[in-house]
């Protein structure tokens, strides 16, 4: 029950691949509290990650994952940029070397990731951002890797509650962000990021699954 | 969708492309990262001054590169920050040997990307200083929040410093004229359209033709209020009282007055709103000193306006007399 280097090139092509079909959601929802980029900036950077795929397939997981950070952080812009960039480049050096990864390892590299992003954005549980997605469903993946789950169902459970963080978004009034400049208007709205960090955790489910 | 464009994803490549063969005489265009820089940079001595922020607000940044303001700017993808790799290259090509100037407005992307420029920037020895504008008054201050949008003033505070820098000050004088810029500047802004990112083939939102939205930002975001349409002096009472009411100007204050077009409104339109706004600042014991009317900081077509008034102290005055010579602003000289 482990992931292995090329469980985790699957995922990064598996979640590149659900930024695409997703890109005009993204940028929808971008488009009612944001400015109708955050679609097209993710499938920009995932785009130039797939490029640059063959040249690190053979990669540590370490190694790899800082190299998609650095990536995106090139390439997306925006807030997403240091944010996804940030996310990957600590999880990539919490798995320095690693040729694949356990249950434990995943959720010690998912929350150095997640760190980093509550470090440069400085964002709280609630403020309607990614990391309403991104907390919940950390917390979901601890609570059944303690629970004795496997592996899959430690990530179904992850993605499921990094769904249900992202439709909480949905009530809530933005306080970080380009959203929070609509104070009350940002209600009734789902975060464009909260839903492309679940969409990230759904491929991990949907890939490693049966690892 | 009806714009003059080839592909969406080649529109701010071709738009570098056009500027550089445009202005040979005043700047040169870095591609890979892409950024624009002054044709005679880095200036030996001479404090370097680097903006930048998505694509969509032309002239800013890119139009306003030349002498006496810009050293360089960074264009991101439209309305998306540019990244550090872009804002370190360029504020290496721009060091003169006396440190750069990041003038930054206050979005959370533009802030985390310029951050992290810096943080490079100065591992590489170059000192680099930083100033955040955040001058819109239609977005309520909180500690709790992103705070207010980095608008109009930025125009402002990237004609001082550049008159500042040419002087020959240091990087701290040159940033100590960008934070008065941020204390003593305060915009509003408002549209009568939505505007239509090319990527994304439609208004980024939908305004009935006898509704605007007040409070709007530079993205084609929605603002705070959407409202029935209104005569033109009532908008511009609208944008103006919030302004005044909000510091540092008291009766008797000189000021520099900016009526900003959002990018689809006319000259003609623009004029009636300075009116307006002219007078209401007299009526509150304003002097206007100095003014600027015209399209600077836009959003894409949107049509609309921005109000910024600018307290001015005689040091502020001299500075913005003092010749300047870019794509998209030109005086003496
Ligand atoms: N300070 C922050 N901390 C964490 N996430 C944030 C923060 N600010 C914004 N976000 C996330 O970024 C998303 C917007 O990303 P994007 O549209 O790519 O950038 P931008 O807002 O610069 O256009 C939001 O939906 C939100 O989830
Ligand atoms: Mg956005």
């Amino acid at each position: 029950m482990v992931i292995t280097r090329d469980k985790v090139l699957e995922w990064i092509k598996r979640y590149a691949d659900l930024l695409a079909e997703n890109r005009d959601y993204l940028t929808q929802l971008d488009a009612a509290i944001g400015d109708a980029d955050h679609g097209a900036n993710m499938d920009r950077g995932f785009k130039a990650v797939l490029s640059k795929m063959p040249e690190i397939a053979d990669k540590d997981i370490g190694t790899i994952l800082k190299t998609v950070g650095m990536t995106l952080l090139a390439t997306v812009g925006g807030a997403g940029g240091p944010l996804y960039g940030t996310l990957f480049l600590q999880a990539g050096m919490k798995t320095t070397g690693k040729m694949e990864l356990t249950l434990e390892d995943w959720i010690n590299a998912l929350e150095a990731g997640i760190t980093g992003v509550k470090n440069r954005g400085k964002a709280e549980l609630g403020d309607k951002t990614m990391i309403d997605a991104l907390v919940p469903a950390w917390n979901a993946l601890k609570q059944a890797a303690e629970n004795g789950s496997n592996l899959g169902e430690a990530l179904d459970r992850c993605a499921r509650a990094a769904e249900e963080g992202m439709k909480a978004t949905i009530p809530l009034v933005a306080r970080k962000g380009r959203a929070s400049y609509l104070g009350e208007r940002s209600a009734g709205h789902q975060d464009p990021g909260a839903t492309s960090s679940y969409l990230m955790l759904r491929a991990a489910a949907e890939v490693w699954r049966d690892a | 969708m009806k714009k003059l464009i080839n592909k969406p994803e080649d529109v701010v490549r071709e738009e570098l492309e056009g500027m550089a063969l445009a202005h040979p005489d005043l700047i040169r265009v870095h591609f890979d990262p892409n950024y624009v820089v002054r044709v005679d940079a880095p200036v030996k001595g001479k404090v370097g001054v680097l903006s930048g922020g998505g694509s969509g607000h032309e002239p800013m940044h890119g139009g306003l590169v030349g002498i006496g303001m810009l050293d360089a700017a960074c264009p991101g993808a439209v309305f998306t920050s540019p990244t550090p790799d872009q804002m370190l290259e360029a504020t290496k090509a721009i060091n003169g040997g006396a440190g750069v100037l990041h003038i930054v407005k206050n979005y959370t992307g533009d802030i985390m990307n310029f951050e992290m420029a810096a943080d490079l920037a100065r591992a590489e020895g170059i000192e680099v200083e930083s100033v955040i504008i955040d001058d819109d008054v239609a977005v309520q201050d909180s500690l709790y929040t992103a705070g207010r949008r980095g608008v109009g003033s930025t125009v402002l505070a990237e004609k001082l410093c550049g008159a500042a820098a040419e002087q020959g000050r240091s990087l701290k004088e040159v940033a100590d004229v960008c934070r008065k810029v941020k204390d003593w500047g305060r915009s509003m802004g408002m549209a009568l359209t939505s505007c239509t990112v090319p990527h994304v083939g439609r208004p980024t939102f939908d305004l009935p033709e006898d509704e605007m939205e007040i409070g709007i930002g530079i993205h084609g975001e929605p603002g705070r209020t959407r409202m029935k349409l209104k005569p033109a002096d009532e908008i511009v009472e609208m944008l103006m009282e919030p302004i005044i009411k909000d510091i540092p100007y008291k009766p008797g204050d000189e000021v520099l007055l900016f009526v900003n077009g959002m990018g689809g409104t006319p000259l003609i339109e623009l004029y009636i709103v300075y009116r307006k706004a002219h007078q209401i600042a007299t009526q509150h014991g304003l002097k206007v000193v100095r003014n600027l009317i015209g399209s600077y900081i836009t959003s894409l077509e949107m049509a609309g306006t921005s109000i910024t008034l600018l307290k001015m102290d005689e040091d502020m005055i001299k500075l913005w007399d003092a010749p300047v010579k870019t794509p998209g602003l030109r005086w003496g000289m």
